[in-house]
């Protein structure tokens, strides 16, 4: 329990002057231009968009600045600045159907129509560490071709035509929970669900997804797609009546695709679990992709036994700026808490020191360990 | 880039799709180009204020699999404004970002656009920018087409 101290603002206040010119580095090395780290570092300010939940690259560039890189502190300096903001409204559901497409690829589907396209991946290359970026050498130019007119449609819809895979839950125009207005009641259904996997940690739902494959909760799952482009945004203003466009956001989709064995009515057929990211960020797509299949598996009549099928224990853990702030509130002093444990533990030692000066013929329950009662928290104000 | 004429015209309220139209447009200007058409209409920078230019959060909804129930899929900066002429028009604009100034020249060029004496002038210096935009799209789309891949299953030697 954390007990409120008061003293130490000169050295708070220089510590933080300390920080700000720590964060310069080398100032014989060029100040980092925001403008530079959102055009060269922007897979990492698509990942602060995507975990702070504000689509915003100028802003998730400038916040990675002063968290010196940070991702989880420059997380909070996002989310932090959303609070300042008033709500404007929601957007019309967006289409990923009429992505402009920087990248699309299948692992299920070799010819589907429209055809995939690697756009700028690191798939398939070497990794090995080239030098010449080093030296500031720059890179030649992309090669072009003719782009191919056809539609492209998800393939999900494509494959569902023949109800070989299950259709997407229908716009049945329920009431859509938002978990920065109210808290998650338990069970969340999907919808809420994916609000908080969309905004979770990346390395926390990579690591649950891994574990899917892994065999805790196994899913069988296949890439169905992975499309990365630009998405138009529109929103109707009261003032207007009608819908305006707000520009677009890049965007990552995942359609994973799950064996299912059927059950009672339903005759076996494909499921799915579904990913969606701000800017360019295929690995956050998939993990939320592998989760969000995971976290269906009451709703599909499976046990649930494994952490990722969990829905409560995958929520409440997955948002890196929730847990990020109880596990390093550690760091504030806890010194009245701390007191009273070693209070504590000076009473228990007395004690054990006088059972061992009684002579062996002591009661037998002796022999059985000793319970470790909670400690009573005494509160003060310093 | 969402191309605007994607928007179908509303043979109903023509008036209300073309304005959707030159909203976007706008939307995807510099401030420079704002003004710029403004000039090339003789339209002033003259406007008040009906709400000062604001900047909030819109949700962006997804949908469940891509076409299913919308969830909630995370936030984005938008920027308004809102303005009147001294002839009385209104003009609106909303912007993803934070830029304050470019939205209001937006609103004020949506409130000029309602004046059919400039609209012509100022169609006419959207659908440039738009071009402009267009040519910057295509080249980045012939990029992209020329990583489109074809991939052969090798049949097992048993097959």
């Amino acid at each position: 329990m954390y007990v409120a101290v008061k003293g130490g603002e000169a050295a708070i206040d220089n510590a933080h002057r300390l920080l700000a010119e720590t964060r310069r580095g080398d100032p014989s090395v060029p100040d980092l231009g925001v403008a530079q780290i959102r055009e060269q570092m922007r897979l990492l300010v698509d990942r602060v968009m995507t975990e702070g939940s504000l689509y915003d690259p100028d802003l998730a560039a400038l916040a990675l600045k002063q968290a010196r890189g940070d991702v989880v502190e420059a997380v909070f300096l996002v989310r932090a600045y959303r609070t300042t903001l008033p709500r404007l409204g929601a957007t019309e559901a967006l289409d990923t159907g009429a992505m402009t497409l920087a990248r699309r690829i299948s692992a299920t589907f070799k010819d589907l129509p429209g055809g995939q396209v690697l756009g700028p991946t690191f798939d398939y290359t070497h990794r090995l560490v080239d030098f010449s970026l080093a030296e500031g050498a720059a890179p030649a130019p992309a090669a072009e071709a003719e782009p191919d007119e056809a539609a492209c449609p998800r393939v999900t819809d494509l494959l569902g035509q023949a109800g070989l895979l299950e259709p997407s839950p229908p716009d049945v125009g329920a009431p859509i929970g938002d978990l920065t207005r109210e808290p998650v009641d338990y069970p969340a259904d999907r919808a809420l669900r994916l609000q908080a996997l969309a905004r979770g940690d990346e390395g926390f739902l990579l690591a649950l997804g891994y574990s899917t494959q892994r065999g805790y909760g196994r899913t069988h799952p296949f890439v169905g797609e992975i499309r990365v482009g630009a998405v138009a945004l529109a929103f109707t203003p009261e003032e207007l009546g009608f819908p305006v466009s707000l520009g677009t956001v890049e965007m990552t989709e995942c359609q994973m695709i799950n064996q299912f064995q059927g059950h009672g009515a339903v005759p076996p057929q494909f499921t799915r679990g579904y990913g969606l990211v701000f800017g360019q960020g295929e690995r956050k797509a998939m993990a939320m992709a592998l989760v969000d299949r995971s976290l269906r598996a009451a709703e599909l009549g499976e046990a649930v036994v494994v952490p990722a099928q969990d829905q409560e224990f995958v929520l409440a853990h997955c948002d890196s700026l929730q847990a990020t702030g109880f596990v390093e509130h550690m760091k504030l002093p806890h010194y009245v808490d701390f007191q009273a444990e070693l209070d504590l533990v000076r009473r228990l030692r007395a004690e054990h020191a006088a059972r061992a000066a009684v002579p062996e013929e002591a009661e037998p329950q002796e022999s059985q360990p000793q319970e470790f009662e909670e400690p009573t928290r005494r509160e003060a104000a310093e | 880039m969402p191309s605007a004429s994607q928007t179908p015209p509303d043979p109903g309220t023509p008036d209300v799709s073309a304005r959707q139209i030159a909203m976007a447009r706008a939307g995807m200007a510099t401030c420079d180009e704002l003004r710029e058409a403004l000039a090339r209409a003789g339209a002033g920078l003259a406007a008040e204020n009906l709400r000062p230019p604001e900047t909030g959060l819109v949700m962006v909804r997804g949908r469940i699999g891509g076409d299913g129930r919308p969830f909630n899929a995370g936030e984005a900066t938008v920027t308004r404004a809102a303005v009147r002429l001294p002839g009385g028009e209104t003009g609106f604009a909303y912007h993803l970002g934070r830029d304050r100034a470019r939205a209001r020249l937006a609103a004020i060029l949506d409130a000029h656009w309602q004046r059919p004496e400039a609209r012509p002038a100022i169609e006419a210096a959207l659908a440039a920018i738009a071009e402009r935009r267009a040519a910057a799209a295509a080249r980045a789309a012939r990029k992209v087409a020329a990583t489109r891949v074809n991939f052969f299953t090798l049949a097992r030697g048993e097959d």
